[in-house]
């Protein structure tokens, strides 16, 4: 038997997309709020003008006339990344590593040329990875040099922290480790391998790849058992301030630890997935009721994250 | 929340009530059969008249037919606008004429009648018209008697008489005599002949009608041709030779008077747009008893032109493909390739079959996914890749056409029944999908879409599903109402069953 009952499911309190998509995107996401999120170069705007902390966008392109001009562009910058303002599910995110005289290396050791920096952002301007192949805009930001004690917990590519927040309180966090399976992404559904987070202590609870567990890194090697995140306070600070810039109910931010800068918001998702559930053994339904059930949701981030933290413990016993 | 979901279940609640009181309604009170028992095909022919009018008065005269040969007329509608009308009878003969004036326009009149056949009989007796030599020129006279004498020797009687001319007319293989007998402008093989029959002392006339054909627009009228032979009528098609009155036939007038006359106008022609109702046995005798009253049906599409019922047949079927739509994709969790996609190639499945559709569908994208694999290389902008693939598609589905049909496929021809443009996007989406996910994603994807596909084909092609939807379209109302609770599911996909399998207790 490779199923699970629903009533298993519902005893977990696992969220199902109907679900989510009814009573919580759909009755606690307004409509007109969405673009701020889908329009990654509007949330790196917002961000800004909140004081939070973003990869620095080195530029913009926005018609296929600029990009003659693009080698002007990179010019003097060893590590970039390109990628589209509309793009979803980590679709064409390019991350220029190195620089090698006129060519490009990529986060996977794959050398290109400036044409094929260029042909990607063509493909990028004329709507190729976005939703609904809307015409896109480009942007050029730094790429994330990443934090040493995470280093071995991700391949090729930067692990970053997904963060559930609803109504203002982080409720599920997991951090998302890119594999050679994922190419460097780290989109669970591509292979990456997902680690439950206690909201308490930032500790591992649990990993998993492609739905099933896993103890260890299957590139590295390295076992998640001890991994607890740094700056973790820090972390679901910078998630929940999310929600007073953009006034969503429910969403995911996604957050990278930069070696020097520390945590910065790298982008917003309004449709935040539930495989989150599976890398915490743990059902996302359950906790957001329990916020609903909180008297008054008018709280400030600290009070939130306090509350939240002791909330939603969990044993790290698990793994 | 609550108020919202306590509304959507009133709401549909209420839809799903109305759509079912009005078909229980229709079932009770009006006599509808709800399940299609035995049926009876009922065709509407919607004769339209065109002419370009003169100065003066205008006077339109149209025969109208006598219902034999196991036909029976259930109604009849004439539509004159500004024309003074009536239904005359003429020898006999019914005939409408439609007068008027002045008249200053191009202009239309319609005559709309619906028939079945309720049983196949033989058309019956008719006068015998007396025959007249046709006067002819001396050379012509000569070649004529040859041809004549030739088919004698070869024939038992005036059947295969005209058998042997019909075929030899057909297939082009007449002697230099009757080459040159034909040889003149005005010939058609019909009345040439009706020539030689006339020369050879045998009685013949024109049988005119309409060949019935689903959904036709612009059918035009038929003749066939009758000879008498020893007290009985045969008949022939000129065209084919074959013997016989074909099943599809619908006799409009025998003889040689005019079907259509126009005084004071020019250019008039006489179409036929034909549709076909396949109805219960029982609904046809009750149509027929209540011809005239005409209550039941205007609560039914049979209220429509017969352009607008044809479209309809097909428009009412979409909304039971869409429910299969909605029930993969929020029930069960299957993933489509683009959201309506899988409607329309079932749709295209309806007009292809299930299984030379299917054939098509996945050459045509394999080919185009293939092509298009190259097109990536070469750094095009969206839109003119996208057409670039659409004109690819065309070329595929014209090359398929023209290979199969070459190899004796006809089935292939069909092909254009798929929608282009949006195949041209399936391409597209696969091959983006392909290159970014994998070609497992793109199986999952097209799998999925084709699973749908067939099953929304599987079932808008149920005879049971053809007759409600048609013959019950406020059925449509219930499903409205299915929908919205529908979109109101918060329960678990099928899918997710397997999805979350891991979290179950024995396997941590």
């Amino acid at each position: 038997m490779k199923f699970i009952s629903p009533g298993e499911l519902r005893r977990l309190g696992v969220l199902g997309m109907n679900s989510r998509n009814v009573n919580y995107i759909g009755a606690t996401n307004e409509r007109h709020r969405f673009p701020l999120v889908d329009d990654k170069l509007k949330t790196k705007r917002l961000a800004q003008d909140h004081g939070m902390r973003v990869p620095k966008l080195f530029g913009v392109l926005s018609i296929q006339h600029e990009i003659q001009s693009l080698e002007k562009t990179l010019e003097g910058l060893e590590r970039f990344v390109i990628k589209p303002a509309h793009g979803s599910g980590g679709k064409g995110i390019l991350v220029v590593c190195e620089r090698r005289a006129q060519e490009f290396v990529k986060s996977s050791g794959t050398v290109i040329s400036l044409r094929d920096v260029k042909r990607h952002t063509s493909n990028i301007l004329s709507g190729l990875y976005s939703l609904g192949g809307r015409t896109d805009v480009a942007m050029i930001e730094d790429m994330i040099i990443f934090d040493p004690l995470l280093s071995d917990f991700s391949y090729e590519g930067v692990p970053d922290i997904r963060v559930i927040v609803y109504r203002g309180f982080p409720v599920m966090a997991m951090m998302r480790c890119a594999t050679h399976a994922s190419d460097g992404k780290a989109n669970l559904h591509q292979g990456a391998v997902g680690v439950g987070l206690d909201i308490k202590t930032g500790c591992s609870v649990c990993a998993v790849q492609n739905n099933a567990r896993v103890d260890k890194h299957p590139d590295t090697g390295i076992g998640f058992e001890n991994l607890q995140l740094p700056h973790w306070q820090e972390i679901l600070d910078l998630a929940c301030g999310c929600y007073e810039m953009t006034g969503l109910g429910y969403f995911g931010a996604d957050i990278v630890l930069d070696k020097y800068r520390g945590p910065m918001i790298l982008e917003l998702n309004a449709r935040p997935g539930l495989a989150i559930q599976i890398a915490n053994q743990a059902g996302l339904a359950k906790r957001l009721q329990a916020i609903d059930r909180l008297e008054t949701v008018d709280r400030s981030i600290a009070e939130r994250t306090e509350l939240a933290r002791t909330m939603f413990a969990q044993k790290p016993d698990q793994v | 929340m609550m108020s919202s979901k306590l509304q959507i279940s009133l709401v549909a609640g209420l839809l799903i009530a109305v759509g079912l009181g009005l078909t229980l309604y229709k079932t009770i009170e009006l006599d509808f059969p709800l399940l299609p028992g035995e049926k009876q095909d009922v065709w509407t022919l919607e004769s339209k008249i065109t002419f370009n009018p003169g100065d003066g008065p205008v006077e339109i005269a149209l025969a109208l037919p006598e219902t034999q040969a196991g036909w029976v007329m259930l109604d009849e509608y004439f539509a004159s606008s500004g024309f003074g009308f009536s239904v005359e009878d003429d020898a006999g003969k019914r005939q409408a004429k439609w007068t008027r004036q002045s008249q200053e326009h191009p202009t239309t009149l319609y005559y709309k009648l619906q028939v079945y056949r309720a049983d196949i009989s033989e058309l019956g007796t008719s006068p015998v018209p007396s025959v007249v030599s046709p006067e002819l020129s001396d050379d012509r006279r000569t070649a004529m008697e040859r041809v004549v004498s030739s088919l004698r020797e070869r024939s038992s009687g005036p059947v295969s008489f005209t058998a042997l001319l019909l075929q030899q007319l057909a297939q082009g293989g007449m002697d230099q005599d009757a080459a040159f007998l034909f040889g003149t402008r005005e010939a058609t093989d019909l009345t040439v002949a009706m020539d030689v029959l006339s020369f050879a002392g045998i009685p013949s006339q024109r049988v005119r009608g309409v060949y019935l054909e689903d959904g036709r627009r612009r059918q035009q009228m038929s003749t066939l041709l009758e000879v008498f032979d020893n007290g009985s009528w045969y008949l022939f098609d000129p065209t084919t030779a074959k013997p016989g009155l074909p099943e599809n036939f619908f006799v409009w007038q025998r003889g040689e008077r005019f079907v259509l006359d126009v005084i004071g106008g020019t250019s008039s022609q006489l179409e036929f747009a034909i549709v076909k109702n396949t109805l219960p046995v029982k609904t046809v005798l009750s149509m027929e008893q209540q011809a005239g009253d005409k209550l039941m049906l205007d609560f039914s599409i049979y209220a429509l032109p017969v352009e607008q019922q044809g479209m309809f047949k097909g428009l009412l079927l979409l909304p039971v493909g869409a429910l299969v739509v909605v029930l993969l994709r929020v029930m069960v969790g299957i993933r489509t390739s683009g959201t309506f996609m899988p409607i329309l190639i079932a749709l295209a499945f309806i007009q292809t079959s299930l299984i030379t559709g299917l054939v098509i569908f996945l050459t045509v994208v394999s080919a185009g996914l293939w092509i298009r694999s190259y097109l990536s290389h070469l750094n095009l902008l969206l839109v003119a890749r996208i057409t670039a693939v659409v004109i690819l598609v065309i070329l595929i589905m014209a090359t398929l056409s023209i290979v199969t049909y070459k190899l004796g496929f006809e089935q292939a021809l069909t092909v254009t029944f798929l929608p282009t443009i949006i195949l041209s996007w399936t391409i597209e989406r696969m091959s983006i999908l392909w290159e970014e996910e994998g070609a497992h994603e793109v199986l999952v994807q097209g799998g999925g879409s084709l699973l749908a596909a067939i099953l929304a084909y599987l079932l808008m092609t149920m005879e049971l599903v053809a007759h409600l939807t048609f013959n019950f379209p406020e059925l449509m109302i219930s499903l409205l109402g299915v929908v919205l609770l529908l979109g109101k599911y918060t329960g678990y996909r099928l899918s997710e069953l397997y999805r979350f399998r891991y979290l179950r207790k024995d396997w941590q």
